[in-house]
């Protein structure tokens, strides 16, 4: 493709990423890290927080379905998961996560399920988002060497 | 030696002689600082360690804090600070932190995506030096090195407090005041003064050894026997006779015992947070009274017993420590733990700069020597020109209390006190410590500490960059002298990381030439603080310094107001700093000079300008040992004229209305005596 429009459209999505709040400030943090001596940063700490995510998420699941709910258990979770989103700039995901901790610290379970029902929402939209993008990104970087 | 990490290491490479303070400040230090980051989360982790790389820190990173605390125990010396989270599976962050702060006494950040304001509070009482809200920017990052001079300054400070016993001649109880800077000179000076001739690096001192009367030491097995038996009988039931029954030491009393307790006590109630308001909020460095416990901040929240449990801490740095948390109120340490809890300190900073063991000795002796530096400070400063002159130099209170502490190598003590940096109205101390030990040791100006190697090995050692956020970095280049004073990274020194215009400095400054010469030998221990005390060394090994005699006299014109003079003392101080001193010769030149030039500024002061001048000509005549120590600030923080106000340097000056008068004798470090400084 042609390497001008390649990066153009990367320009292109970044700029709605950032401007429809899925990702923020950290991430141009990430952008910024990336440099020759690891010039697939942003990617690897995606991976990363892939890979950790769904170690989080699947703990979250189970002590959701566990009667009786430990809350604090399920904060604790949610508090490490929202600090990895954060981390990464996942905001939507990182707000979410916010409100889910609002109805465990209240021991409300209702309001637990269904906010973490949104909180895999947005993960699942980000992470589709992101993959993308970082592929498009990927592309423009091999077609500008090329 | 070079230092060099692995990763983002910085090598030490020299600065040049006409090394700007901004401008190694700002390449080289912290560079290399060596960082461990603690966090459970394996993103978050990864981010750290890359930023922490990108700020030229060396970085280790680990996701479990019982792995942390085993690496941090094997590995002593290893780090200069560290960084966790909060929240992590196998321990809870404030406990590690507790951990790490008994045990090691490392500066350790918080950092949680919590930032509930009943979290953060928790970690001010665990003593944590800061606490990060996550997600953590880079720009936090960059300036975690503060906390680790924050740090040894502090503790330079509780040594200065507690120290300077040993000195028979110690002044009669200084006010609070005073109280690091007026006891801790004044037995600093006179420490030193005897000690000049007397100590050589490899000064076998033991704790006791040098001082005058007998104390009790507090090792860590003595405190750790305490606290068994405190808690045997129960904290409310803790009488001292029952206690020196359970104890059962022969040779301890029941004085020894009570007073002990007492700071015991204190320490408990500072760790519950009672006396929090103390010691921690006390601004900047804590009002004069309230200065030991400032430093103690760190202290809370650390168990001492628990640090004196792992025997982590040098014998008696575990009492000093506790004797700091226990926060003395009063500016003598009426423990028996002076000297030697000094040096325990030192030993204890020892351990964090990896400084040799054989340092002990001298960093006892240094620690006297710094503390009698400060004992010279003029109990007349003011509160909070006291506040403001250990403000400033807090960094170089460590520094000193480095330098003192490692005894072994001059060289290192000298690029400690250099280091430091900070500029701190104490900075008297170190030179007082340097200048005190006039008899330089080739072998250890040698030491790598300084500019070349020294620098490096500093760096190398202790991971901190050449100067903490002085200037010292020590230019490569050469072994010794370039008079990297660390003091005070943003300030520019000509040459020399000296600040020009910062009032302390002056005294410092002198000290510095001073210290060149007499650092290696007087500046036992500290050693490797950091490269840029090795500057110091360097200093002392006579490099070609930055300092010309002929310099010292071309700025000194007495000015009409103090403040003027104030400023042309450092003016002139500085210069001497700047322009390639022959160090050892010149150091002392140099050093005596800028004394004489305070002299010269004191007698002015007096409206004596001619006096001054004369004064100031006999200075150059009679290149003495520089006893910069005395100037005004004895505070070993003062060494660098860091940023001190001019009203402070002024103050510190005044205090010494009769130093001027014998300058010659001044100039001698031995000689130097409180006379000039005005208890």
């Amino acid at each position: 493709m042609n390497r001008n429009r390649l990066q153009h459209q990367v320009a292109c999505m970044r700029k709605s990423l950032f401007d429809q709040g899925y990702l923020d400030e950290p991430f141009i943090q990430l952008e910024e890290l990336q440099d020759d001596a690891n010039p697939n940063f942003v990617q690897e700490i995606v991976t990363l927080f892939y890979t950790d995510s769904a170690r989080l998420i699947q703990n979250i699941e189970h002590a959701l379905n566990s009667r009786p709910i430990d809350f604090n258990k399920l904060d604790d979770y949610m508090h490490q998961f929202k600090g990895s989103s954060s981390s990464i700039g996942a905001k939507k995901v990182t707000n979410e996560c916010t409100v889910f901790r609002e109805y465990c610290s209240a021991e409300n379970a209702e309001g637990c399920i269904r906010s973490f029902q949104q909180v895999k929402q947005e993960y699942a939209i980000l992470r589709r988002k992101l993959e993308v993008y970082l592929q498009m990104v990927g592309q423009a970087a091999v077609s500008q060497t090329a | 030696m070079k230092f060099s990490c692995g990763r983002g290491a910085m090598s030490i490479t020299s600065s040049s002689a006409a090394w700007k303070p901004t401008d190694v400040v700002a390449d080289q230090f912290p560079a290399g600082l060596r960082v461990l980051v603690v966090d459970d989360d394996p993103t978050c982790l990864m981010i750290l360690e890359k930023m922490l790389r990108t700020c030229l820190y060396e970085v280790t990173k680990c996701n479990r804090a019982e792995t942390a605390l085993s690496i941090l125990r094997e590995n002593k010396n290893g780090f200069d600070i560290v960084i966790s989270d909060v929240h992590m599976p196998d321990m809870d962050g404030f406990k590690l932190l507790e951990h790490i702060g008994l045990e090691m006494d490392l500066p350790v950040i918080m950092m949680s995506a919590d930032d509930g304001k009943h979290v953060v509070m928790k970690g001010v009482t665990h003593g944590a030096c800061d606490y990060l809200i996550k997600p953590v920017r880079i720009e936090a990052l960059k300036n975690i090195w503060q906390h680790v001079v924050r740090k040894r300054k502090n503790e330079w400070k509780d040594f200065e407090q507690s120290g300077s016993v040993e000195e028979g001649d110690r002044q009669p109880k200084q006010s609070e005041d005073a109280d690091y800077s007026s006891s801790a000179n004044e037995g600093n000076w006179r420490g030193s003064k005897k000690r000049k001739d007397d100590e050589e690096e490899t000064d076998e001192r033991d704790d006791t050894s040098t001082l005058k009367k007998p104390r009790v030491v507090w090792s860590v097995e003595l405190h750790q026997q305490f606290v068994a038996a405190v808690n045997q009988l129960g904290i409310d039931k803790a009488v001292p006779k029952k206690i020196l029954e359970l104890m059962n030491v022969p040779g301890l009393t029941r004085e020894n015992v009570a007073s002990h307790l007492q700071k015991y006590r204190l320490y408990l109630r500072r760790l519950s947070g009672v006396s929090q308001h103390q010691s921690n909020l006390n601004p900047p460095f804590i009002s004069p009274q309230d200065s030991t416990f400032g430093p103690l901040s760190s202290l809370n929240g650390l168990d001492l017993q628990a640090l004196a449990a792992t025997g982590q801490l040098p014998t008696q740095s575990f009492a000093r420590l506790q004797a700091a948390g226990l926060g003395r109120p009063t500016a003598k340490s009426s423990i028996p733990m002076t000297l030697v809890d000094q040096r325990n300190i030192f030993s204890f900073e020892n351990p964090k700069l990896r400084f040799g063991e054989g340092q002990q000795q001298q960093q006892h002796m240094n620690n006297k020597q710094q503390i009698n530096l400060l004992n010279g400070i003029p109990t007349n400063m003011e509160p909070r020109q006291l506040a403001s002159l250990q403000h400033g130099g807090q960094s170089i209170g460590n520094m000193n209390m480095q330098v003192a502490s490692h005894g072994a190598q001059n060289n290192q003590n000298n690029s400690l006190l250099m280091q430091m940096g900070q500029p701190q109205s104490r900075g008297q101390i170190l030179g007082d410590t340097t200048v005190s030990h006039s008899p330089r040791r080739p072998s250890s100006m040698g030491q790598p500490i300084l500019s070349n190697g020294m620098a490096a090995n500093v760096a190398s050692r202790n991971g901190i960059p050449e100067t903490i956020g002085a200037t010292s970095y020590n230019p490569v280049s050469q072994a010794t002298s370039t008079l990297n004073f660390p003091m005070n990274h943003a300030s520019e020194l000509p040459g020399n990381s000296f600040p020009l215009g910062s009032t302390p400095g002056i005294s410092s400054f002198s000290s510095k030439g001073t210290f060149q010469e007499d650092v290696s030998s007087e500046i036992k221990g500290s050693g490797g603080f950091m490269p840029s005390y090795v500057k110091f060394n360097d200093l002392s090994q006579h490099k070609p310094q930055n300092w010309e005699l002929q310099n010292v006299g071309m700025t000194f014109n007495f000015p009409q107001h103090s403040s003027s003079l104030q400023s042309n003392l450092m003016q002139s101080v500085l210069v001497q700093q700047g322009s390639s001193g022959q160090m050892n010769g010149h150091n002392r030149s140099s050093a005596v000079v800028s004394r004489a030039m305070f002299s010269a500024g004191d007698i002015k002061e007096h409206g004596n300008a001619q006096n001054v001048n004369q004064h100031l000509n006999n200075l150059v005549d009679n290149i003495i040992r520089v006893k910069s120590e005395g100037v005004f600030d004895t505070s070993p923080g003062n060494l660098f004229p860091v940023h001190f106000g001019q009203e402070d340097l002024m103050g510190a000056l005044l205090k010494q209305q009769d130093s001027i008068a014998p300058t010659e004798n001044e100039f001698d470090f031995d000689g130097y005596s409180k006379d000039n400084i005005p208890v």
